[in-house]
């Protein structure tokens, strides 16, 4: 009976969280899904069916937003990673001197707010920014690169922001996690006579698994909502070049004349892409710990 | 060979720190130039800060900026960590099969992208401004309620409560606490540091929040910070030193807690992290 009691009381703990994740997620995204099946402007909408995602097919700015949020993942979220490995095994060793200089310098760039280095971003690489007066200075280019005028280039410029961003925040967890990996594994590696980089390839990865599983997830999903670094380097130009998912939705729904509905649609298939590429991770991954 | 190694090492970390380190360098210096220091590269400090930072008051209104974000970021750290915790407390001390799967499913949660449900719940609080102007659009309220409870939290408090000590609990029953007491007069005291790391998180990412508080937030007098900066950056003829006076302004406040709490905040992670 007292067992009872307690357990009811259980509930009230979380009661507050299921009513607000309930009310916060999962009701808009039932209501998502209702709006994706109507059409029209602004409040007056009306059901259509799948029309609007037939129509996902033969629209050109979502073809080219999804390809670009998709070539952004493919090259961002790998490069980050192995970066912030890189700099992990290099700041676990006890030898290495001014360990905590350069953790806190690398971990830096997390701390900023997005819009903030977003607008820092797109001033370093104006044509007559600092990276291109650098660049020339050391006689690399001759004249300056559009970085963010030439679609290649804007492109480019917004994957060299999101990684000086996020690459520091990875770092640091695969640095508590290699912080619980025990010693002694590599001493015994060493005297089997394992170089740096077969430890690196059989011991450190191999431990970091879970870890950089949970890391990759986390910054696919990241990556699929990127906004604010695009609305603020670039606004999607040139053109549609860096144009994004996440932008899209907002342009349809704030910027253009508002079409929720279809805005409600595209908005679906970034959920797809999450639950799509977890699972991917989590089979690659193999094992589920 | 083992020297050069090391020298190569040393080098990598070098350039990497430099260029992690440089946008913070250039908007500092940035901040005490004119605008047109700015544009021609210069990398001194000026003189200019005063003026730059008067032009700031003039011509935007960054004071109310300053006070909406604080506000919204200091009611949603707040929020965020009582209800939070509570469930994290709640799943991990009084655990059932119905709560298990509560908990799946409210982890799932995690996976739904703010942009699938933004244009939904943009339309949830045009619908109760007719009958709760104080929730409904362009308030501070509306800014916030949608970011407090997510289960990125529930999940961070529950991990961390797998090292708060049980028997504490038994401990609290026997001098007979009330269940709701123990919750409050052990457990919050003893996870201090897991509180302070959770404080850094919820409060960084009210503080940096940009996408929802640019759908919800219309009128000039609720912007908030990054919504002033944004619109700084986004103008025809922008006041370089003006903008860099304010990203500093902006970054200073997160910057501070990071270092101050730096501690707690990788041992909070490191927390998380650990099965």
């Amino acid at each position: 009976m007292h067992r009872l009691k307690k357990n009811y009381i259980g509930w009230i703990f979380i009661l507050l969280s299921v009513i607000g994740i309930s009310l916060f997620y999962f009701y808009p995204m039932i209501q998502a899904f209702l709006l994706s099946l109507q059409s029209g402007m602004g409040a007056n909408l009306e059901f259509v069916g799948f029309d609007n995602y037939v129509r996902l097919f033969n629209d050109p700015t979502f073809i080219t937003a999804l390809t670009n949020t998709v070539l952004y993942l493919l090259i961002q979220v790998p490069v980050m990673i192995v970066l912030a490995l890189i700099f992990s095994v290099l700041l676990n060793d006890p030898t290495l001197k001014f360990k905590g200089f350069f953790r806190t310098a690398i971990f830096l760039p997390a701390v900023t707010s997005l819009v903030a280095y977003a607008v820092i971003f797109k001033y370093l690489f104006a044509n007559n920014g600092l990276v291109n007066d650098f660049l020339m200075g050391m006689n690399l280019i001759s004249s300056p690169i559009a970085w963010l005028s030439d679609p290649f280039w804007a492109k480019i410029t917004i994957i060299i922001a999101i990684t000086w961003r996020w690459t520091g925040y990875n770092m640091i967890f695969y640095l508590s996690a290699l912080q619980n990996v025990d010693k002694s594994i590599y001493e015994a590696a060493k005297i089997d006579g394992a170089s740096s980089v077969q430890q690196f390839f059989q011991i450190t990865i191999p431990m970091l698994k879970p870890i950089i599983l949970f890391t990759s997830i986390v910054s696919t999903i990241g990556t699929l909502q990127l906004f604010d670094e695009v609305m603020n380097i670039t606004s999607g130009g040139p053109g549609n070049a860096t144009m994004t998912i996440s932008m899209y939705i907002y342009n349809l729904s704030f910027e253009y004349t508002p079409d929720f509905g279809y805005a409600a649609t595209v908005s679906y298939v970034i959920l797809i892409l999450v639950v799509i590429l977890s699972f991917i991770q989590f089979k690659v991954a193999g094992d589920r710990d | 060979m083992k020297k050069l190694k090391r020298f190569f090492i040393y080098l990598f970390l070098s350039v990497a720190a430099f260029v992690s380190i440089f946008p913070f360098l250039w908007m500092l210096v940035s901040m005490t130039n004119k605008s047109v220091d700015v544009t021609q590269g210069r990398l001194l400090p000026g003189t200019a800060f005063v003026e730059n930072l008067q032009n700031l008051l003039d011509q935007t209104q960054i004071g109310t900026a300053i006070w909406n974000s604080l506000i919204i970021a200091v009611i949603t750290t707040f929020l965020t960590l009582l209800i939070g915790s509570m469930a994290g407390y709640g799943f991990e001390i009084y655990r059932s099969k119905g709560k298990d799967i509560v908990f799946s499913v409210l982890i799932l949660s995690m996976m739904i992208p703010f942009a699938a449900i933004m244009i939904p719940l943009y339309r949830l609080f045009g619908q109760v401004s007719a009958d709760a102007p104080l929730i409904g659009l362009d308030t501070l309220a509306a800014a916030l309620l949608p970011t407090i409870i997510t289960a990125f939290f529930i999940f961070f408090f529950r991990q961390n409560t797998k090292m708060f000590a049980r028997d504490l609990v038994e401990a609290g029953r026997i001098d007979g606490l009330s269940e709701i007491g123990i919750f409050f007069r052990i457990y919050l005291p003893t996870m201090k540091t897991t509180y302070a790391a959770a404080a850094i998180i919820a409060f960084m990412n009210s503080w940096n929040n940009y996408l929802w508080p640019l759908v919800v937030l219309q009128s000039p007098e609720k912007q908030t910070i990054p919504l002033l900066i944004s619109n700084l950056g986004a103008g025809y003829t922008p006041d370089y030193g003006v903008i860099m006076t304010a990203i500093v302004i902006a970054t200073l406040p997160t910057a501070l807690v990071f270092f101050l709490m730096q501690r707690h905040f990788v041992a909070g992670m490191m927390g998380s992290v650990k099965g």
